[in-house]
Order: structure tokens, then C-alpha cells, then sequence
């Protein structure tokens, strides 16, 4: 029934919010489009899958791990690829280009050290357990996944609006040189801003691992293309807009799994994106996209 | 001529896969020039292949036919999505056209009856000859060189540097980008068409993200400043893995790799113009 | 030429140009002037349709400008340059200038695929105006050159160039003299009144009060979004509330 399906988008939405949080956040402060994004997203995944089958970490602890290694691999994407570009004031396709080299190095990579076969979180770890309220079930896991997406999209919308760091990325997200001459750090503010996008992807990478219980290489790949396309249908650059957006994605996933059949799951992201396209290019949030240097 | 005919026995697949690949290379440097990111034209290339095969195979379309509607069947697809998404920037269409070739692989699973699904389509005939790729990629190449000459080439070359100057001197510039979209496809059509007869095997995971950026990797390492680059690309992407027999398994990392180190150090690729004068000194400067 | 017939221009709750209304007659020198945000440039881009009114009429030679494509408003007639210039910097300065050719080049693809007569024709007629109107702005001698190296007294002057290539009846300069030293707004000054005196028609926006003192032969006035005055240089320049904007900015006269 309706109320459970909405119920089951709540937590894949939240997490596809999550991760095109980080995605516009990129594109909102830097104005690249980092399509390294999915890349980041899979080894938040596997760090924390590492640290919980090595070390015997906790999940929250592999959690931890996985924000401040994505985070790590983020601030090092910005510095060595990113900046260079940035400073040579290369024409916008050209860092997307490069983040399209990075994310395969790094699927590769991944691929080449652990192997292509989906990988799983430990059953004992998971909690399993199922609440039921209202008629409706949902799982422990899937509660936790949307209290700490909605704990973290409400610090972040925190920081945007109330705080001087937020007003100084929101200057920069307007116009950089104008950012910098009113004596805002802008290059130190990418680097916060790249790590703290791929810290979230990272995070919301161990959700999607927990939540379908699957790691592999290649899992960034279609998140990232959801990640378009949530961003295009909630307005780029906007953080309403991918809240929304992924939520709204998220229901429509399930909605067609239920009705239509699996096989065009994928598929169903980008049939949104074309008719968003058609009738409001810019989203629902979004403005139009000249960019002052 | 004895020791060509065995060199051809062995090579004429991979120097027509050359010829095939510079046609797909050459159609992303279209997009290209006029500030578009085509991902899309693998999933043209697999509309084109899929659209050629299934008239020789299902319609017993005569060759030239077949070729036909390889080339016409992406150009229509392309018209027909490229009104909405070219209306604003180029960054929306970079990002949709990475998606479309998703929606052109599902639709293609999907449509098993016709396209034969995951297993794709076996048993093409083998219809395609060294000389139909040669005349494609000389027939193409003179029909880009002409148009980077005429006042179409000049408007690319505005809207690439700067789309709004450019509608100011007069430039239609959605009709502009149209037009690199829809020749883009149509070129990737037509080698998506040749391959397909020549391989006689295709399947849905072929036209993919995979290719797409097999083709971008050609182009950007190739050179984007004029028609050599991408044909030096290709060359040099198709031969490398015949080369280095170790590199094959890493191929696509190494795509990556390349794409990564070109875009920051050589950024007009290899073949660029002006370095290589400034290299050898020619004029002054 | 041009009317502008109250102009409004709101974005979200900003009021940018309220009940703006001038006409720019033919044939002669106009110029707009302000202080800074008075929304000079706003209307440029209203006039050659990068954005649209929220109200009133624009209209040029009495056909309505709204709603038309800049492209086509181009071909209408009216070229700009732009207040931090937009030229083409990896072509050659000939190329910039035959680039705003465009419109009237109308070879067809058989022409160019084939490199009939009618192409190389009209090709080579381009290349020879193009060198003209360079030469109009003294720039001749480096057609040749890639226009990424020019200095900035340069720069706007190939823009002047380009937009000349469009065959315009009026010419929309937005500050052509900024940034530029007292001996090339001199020069700058002087190719203006040669393209004036050729029977274009110019609107300028400029801050230089010399400059525009000088040349324009009527002014109007804007002021947080409103025209505050019209009319002749002696007019402006003893107008209260036009002194009474530039209040303290005294010294940009003398500047």
C-alpha cells in the first residue's frame, strides 16, 4: 500500500539526497561538476567495510572512518587536480573531463584491490530488526539511516544560512573574485568545501552499502548518474533543491518498482530528467546558470 | 605483395577498427569545437549499429541501405532530444548525455523481441569492406575540414569560446549547436553502422559509459585544435593495447589515467599547433 | 532610432529600472550616464535582449524589440560591446572582426562544402572589409595576431571593430573607455567621431565626464534605476539634481 511505499522511498530518498548534497555543494561553491563524486561515494563504502572486517571496528566507528577518508580522498582530488585547473582558469567542461578520468582510476583501482565481487557488511552487524507503527514497517537500519541524513542535512542547512561560513560560501557561490576581494579565504574555503562534499558522499555510500547490503567497485556509477539527475530536477547549485529532489527521486523509484517492474529502475532517473528538461531546465529551485568570475 | 597479404590476414580488423574509431573520435571533436560534451555518442553509435544490423538482418536491407538508416536513425534521435537540453548551457547537456546512453542500454535490454536483449545481436553480416571505411573516413574528414573553413566552422569556434558574444554578432546559437549534435550523431551513427558489419556481433554493453569514454579519451588525448588530433587519438588508443599485450586488462584505467594527466598538463592534447611550432621553432612568435 | 518607453526592469523583489523612458535619435551621439549601479548596463542588455522588461516598450525604428532573440536583434541592426570585453581570444584579430560578419554571409553548404566561386567570394570580400574596419580603429597591422596577447586600449578597440562588422545602424558601446590612459581615450575619442561622422547612430554609457561631454550631443541621466535628466551637454552639466547625484564625484571631471 501506499503509506509502506512511501515509507521504503523515505530512507533510499534520504540517501540519494545525501549524496547529491555533496554533488551540488561541488557545483554550488566550486561550479565544477565533479563527476568523481560516485567514485568517492564507493571508497567511503569500502573503508568502512575495511575497518569493520580488519579492525573490528563498529559500525558507527566505520562510519567515522568512512566521512574522514572520503573526506581525505576529496581535499586531495581539489589539491591536485582541481587547483591547477582552477588556477589556469580552464573552461568548465575541462575539470569535468578530468573528474570522468579520476572516478575510472579510482573504480579501477578498486577493482584491482579487492575484486569485482559484491562484498557485504557483516550480518551480525546490521541490526535487523523491524519497528512497526501505524501500520506500516520499517526497519531499524532504515530509521537510522534517515535520522543521521536528516541530522546531517539540517547541520548543513544550519551552517548555510545562519552562520559567517555559510554567508562566505554563499558569497563565493555568487561571484569567487568578488568573494576574495571582500577578504574571504576563497581557495581555503574550496578545500573545506570539496572535503565536506566527499565526506558526505562517503557517508551516504556506507548507508546505500548497509541498505542494499552490496559493496563493489562500481557502485558509484549509477548513483552518480542519480545524483544528475536529482540536481538537475531540484535546481543546481540549490541544497532545498537536492533534499527534494532526492527524496522525490526516491519515491519515484519505488513507485515504479512496484507498478512498472524492476528492469526500468535505472531508467527511471533519467525519464525524470528528460521531462524536467523539457518543461523547467533550471528545476525547481534552480536559477539560471551564468556564473559571474 | 606476398608478405602484405598475410600482414592484411592478421591486421585488417584492427586498422578498420582504427578507421571505425577515428570516425567516433572525429564526431566527439564536433561536439567539442562548439563548447558541447557529447557523451552521448556512444549510445548514437549503438542507435546506429543496432538500426544498420537489424535492416541487413530482420529486413534484408541492401549494404548502402543499412548504412542509411545507421546514419539517419541517431541524427533523428538526436534532433528530437537536443531542442530541450540545448536550450540553456552546455552543462546540462554534458550531464544528460551522460544518462541518455543509461536510458539507450535499458531500452535496448528491454526491447529483447527486436535487439535480442543482454545477449545483443549475432551474425551480421560481415558486409563491411576497407574501402567503405576508408571512403567514410576521407568523406568525412573533407566534410569537416570544409565546414571549419566556412562561416559555420567561425560560428563553432565563437559559441565554443563565448556563447553570448556570439548570439550578439548575429550567430544563431542553439541552431548552431544543433547542428554539431545532430552531424556528432550522425557520425557516430555511420561507425556505429561500419563496426557492426564488421565485428558481427553486438550487445547492449558496448554502446555504454565505457565507450563513451574510450571515444572522449581519443579526442582529448589526440588534440582538439583541429582533424588530426582525433585521428592521431585514435590510432593511438586502438593500437596501444596491441602494443603493450600487459596493458589490455588495465585499458580502462588507463583511459582514465590519460584523460586525468592530459587535461592537466597537455591540454590541447598532443597534436596541438601552436606547441609543436613553438617546439620547432617554425616563424616567429 | 531608439525608444525606450517605461522601462521597468524587477528581479525577484530588486527594482533595477523604474519607468526608464528616452529616445536616441538617428545619426547622432547619445550617451547614458550614472553612478555606479544605476543600471546602465541592465538596460543594454534589455535593448539587445539578453534580458526582457518586466514592463514597458522597447522599439527601434518603431518595430518592438521584446521578445526577440538577440541573435535576430543583431541582424536587426544593433551591435554592442561589453563594459569587461568579450572578444575572442584564441582567433586572430581578422578573425574576431570577420566572425561578426555573420549574419551577411549567406553561401549555402554545397558553397562551402564544394569551395565554389560564390564561397571564396564572398570569403575573401569579408577578410578584405574585415581588414577595413580594423584599419578603422588603427589595428590593421595586427590582423594576423592572436587576439590573447593586445593590450587593454586594444582589446576594446577590436571589440569597436567587431561590432562595426555587423553592418550596425546603432552602435551600443558600454564604456568604451575604460581602464584605458588619457592618450587612448584621446585616440579612442577621435575614431568614435570618424564612425559617427560615417552616420552611425551611438549610444554610450560611459563614466568619463569629458569624454562623453565631449562627444554626445544629447545625454540622458540615470539614477538608482530612475532618469533623472535629458538633454544637451550645457544642460546637463547645469542641472541641480544631476549635480546633486554626483555629489562629491567632482572629481571625477577633473580626473
Amino acid at each position: 500500500m501506499l503509506e509502506q511505499q512511501l515509507v521504503n522511498a523515505l530512507s533510499l530518498g534520504c540517501v540519494y539526497a545525501l549524496f547529491a548534497l555533496g554533488f551540488t555543494l561541488i557545483f554550488g561553491v566550486l561550479g565544477v561538476i565533479n563527476l568523481s563524486h560516485g567514485a568517492v561515494f564507493m571508497v567511503g563504502a569500502y573503508a568502512a567495510l575495511q575497518v569493520v572486517t580488519r579492525f573490528g571496528w563498529s559500525l558507527w566507528a566505520s562510519l567515522l572512518a568512512a566521512l574522514v577518508v572520503s573526506a581525505a580522498v576529496g581535499l586531495a582530488i581539489d589539491y591536485f587536480v582541481l587547483r591547477p585547473l582552477r588556477k589556469r582558469n580552464a573552461p568548465h567542461l575541462i575539470p569535468m573531463i578530468a573528474t570522468i578520468g579520476l572516478a575510472i582510476v579510482f573504480n579501477n583501482a578498486a577493482q584491482g584491490l579487492f575484486g569485482a565481487e559484491n562484498l557485504r557488511f557483516p550480518s551480525e552487524l546490521v541490526p535487523d530488526a523491524q519497528l512497526h507503527f501505524l501500520g506500516v514497517q520499517i526497519s531499524v537500519l532504515e530509521v537510522a539511516i534517515v535520522v543521521l541524513s536528516f541530522a546531517l542535512m539540517a547541520t548543513l542547512f544550519v551552517v548555510m544560512r545562519k552562520t559567517q561560513l555559510g554567508r562566505a560560501l554563499r558569497a563565493i557561490a555568487e561571484s569567487p573574485k568578488a568573494a576574495a576581494l571582500l577578504g574571504i579565504n576563497v581557495e581555503g574555503l574550496f578545500y573545506l568545501t570539496s572535503a565536506t562534499a566527499a565526506a558526505l558522499g562517503g557517508v551516504s555510500g556506507v548507508l546505500i552499502a548497509l541498505y542494499s547490503n552490496a559493496v563493489f567497485p562500481l557502485m558509484g556509477q549509477p548513483m552518480l548518474h542519480k545524483g544528475i539527475a536529482v540536481i538537475i530536477l531540484g535546481g543546481m547549485g540549490d541544497i532545498r533543491g537536492a533534499l527534494i529532489g532526492g527524496l522525490f527521486l526516491g519515491f519515484a523509484e519505488v513507485m515504479s518498482v512496484a507498478y512498472i517492474g524492476s528492469t526500468m529502475r535505472d531508467a527511471v532517473a533519467f525519464g525524470l530528467l528528460f521531462i524536467v528538461l523539457l518543461l523547467r531546465p533550471q528545476g525547481m529551485f534552480g536559477k539560471v546558470l551564468e556564473r559571474k568570475a | 605483395m606476398e608478405w602484405f597479404e598475410s600482414f592484411w590476414q592478421v591486421y585488417n580488423n584492427l586498422i578498420l577498427t582504427i578507421g571505425v574509431n577515428a570516425l567516433l573520435a572525429l564526431s566527439i571533436w564536433l561536439t567539442l569545437s562548439c563548447g558541447l560534451l557529447a557523451m552521448a555518442n556512444a549510445a548514437f553509435m549503438g542507435i546506429g549499429a543496432y538500426t544498420a544490423s537489424i535492416l541487413t538482418m530482420s529486413a534484408g536491407a541492401p549494404f548502402p541501405l543499412a548504412l542509411a538508416g545507421g546514419i539517419a536513425a541517431p541524427t533523428l534521435v538526436a534532433l528530437a532530444i537536443g531542442g530541450p537540453t540545448l536550450r540553456l548551457s552546455g552543462v546540462y547537456l554534458a550531464m544528460a548525455t551522460l544518462g541518455f546512453g543509461e536510458v539507450v542500454r535499458v531500452l535496448i535490454l528491454n526491447a529483447e523481441s527486436i535487439t535480442g536483449g543482454a545477449l545483443g545481436l549475432n551474425g551480421i553480416p560481415q558486409e563491411t569492406q576497407w574501402w567503405h571505411v576508408l571512403l567514410a573516413v576521407i568523406v568525412v574528414l573533407l566534410i569537416l575540414w570544409r565546414l571549419r573553413r566556412s562561416r559555420i566552422g567561425r560560428a563553432f569556434e565563437a559559441i565554443n569560446e563565448d556563447a553570448v558574444a556570439a548570439s550578439l554578432m548575429g550567430i544563431a546559437v542553439n541552431a548552431h549547436k544543433m547542428l554539431a549534435f545532430a552531424l556528432g550523431a550522425a557520425i557516430a551513427g555511420l561507425a556505429g553502422a561500419l563496426n557492426a558489419h564488421l565485428t558481427f556481433f553486438i550487445g547492449p554493453s558496448e554502446f555504454g559509459f565505457d565507450r563513451g569514454v574510450d571515444i572522449l579519451t581519443m579526442t582529448i588525448l589526440g588534440g582538439t585544435s583541429g582533424l588530426t588530433g582525433p585521428v592521431l587519438g585514435a590510432l593511438i588508443i586502438t593500437l596501444l593495447p596491441e602494443l603493450l599485450r600487459s596493458f589490455r586488462d588495465f585499458r580502462t584505467m588507463l583511459n582514465g589515467a590519460i584523460l586525468v594527466l592530459i587535461v592537466l598538463f597537455l591540454p590541447k592534447g598532443l597534436w596541438d599547433p601552436k606547441r609543436l611550432r613553438s617546439w620547432f621553432g617554425r616563424g616567429a612568435h | 532610432m531608439l525608444r525606450l518607453a517605461n522601462v521597468s526592469k524587477r528581479f525577484g523583489g530588486l527594482s533595477v529600472l523604474q519607468d526608464v523612458s528616452f529616445d536616441v535619435p538617428a545619426g547622432k551621439v547619445f550617451g547614458l550616464i550614472g553612478p555606479n549601479g544605476a543600471g546602465k548596463t541592465t538596460v543594454f542588455n534589455l535593448i539587445t535582449g539578453l534580458l526582457a522588461p518586466t514592463s514597458g516598450a522597447i522599439e527601434l525604428q518603431g518595430q518592438t524589440l521584446i521578445g526577440v532573440a538577440p541573435h535576430q536583434i543583431t541582424r536587426r541592426g544593433i551591435a554592442r560591446t561589453f563594459q569587461n570585453i568579450r572578444i575572442f581570444k584564441d582567433m586572430t584579430l581578422l578573425d574576431n572582426v570577420v566572425v561578426g560578419m555573420h549574419s551577411h554571409l549567406n553561401y549555402g553548404v554545397p558553397a562551402w562544402l564544394f569551395s565554389l566561386p560564390a564561397f571564396r567570394a564572398q570569403e575573401a570580400h569579408a577578410r578584405e572589409k574585415a581588414r577595413e574596419l580594423l584599419g578603422w580603429v588603427g589595428l590593421a597591422a595586427k590582423a594576423s595576431d592572436t587576439a590573447d596577447n593586445l593590450s587593454y586600449g586594444d582589446q576594446r578597440k577590436l571589440e569597436l571593430a567587431r561590432a562595426l562588422a555587423t553592418e550596425p545602424r546603432l552602435l551600443l558601446l558600454d564604456e568604451p573607455v575604460a581602464g584605458m590612459n588619457t592618450g587612448e581615450k584621446v585616440e579612442l575619442m577621435g575614431e568614435i567621431t570618424n564612425i559617427a561622422r560615417r552616420g552611425y547612430t551611438i549610444f554610450m554609457i560611459e563614466h568619463d565626464m569629458r569624454f562623453v561631454m565631449g562627444l554626445c550631443e544629447r545625454i540622458a541621466v540615470l539614477n538608482f534605476g530612475k532618469i533623472i535628466a535629458e538633454g544637451t551637454p550645457d544642460e546637463i552639466k547645469n542641472n541641480v539634481d544631476v549635480i546633486e547625484a554626483y555629489l562629491g564625484r567632482d572629481d571625477e571631471a577633473a580626473a
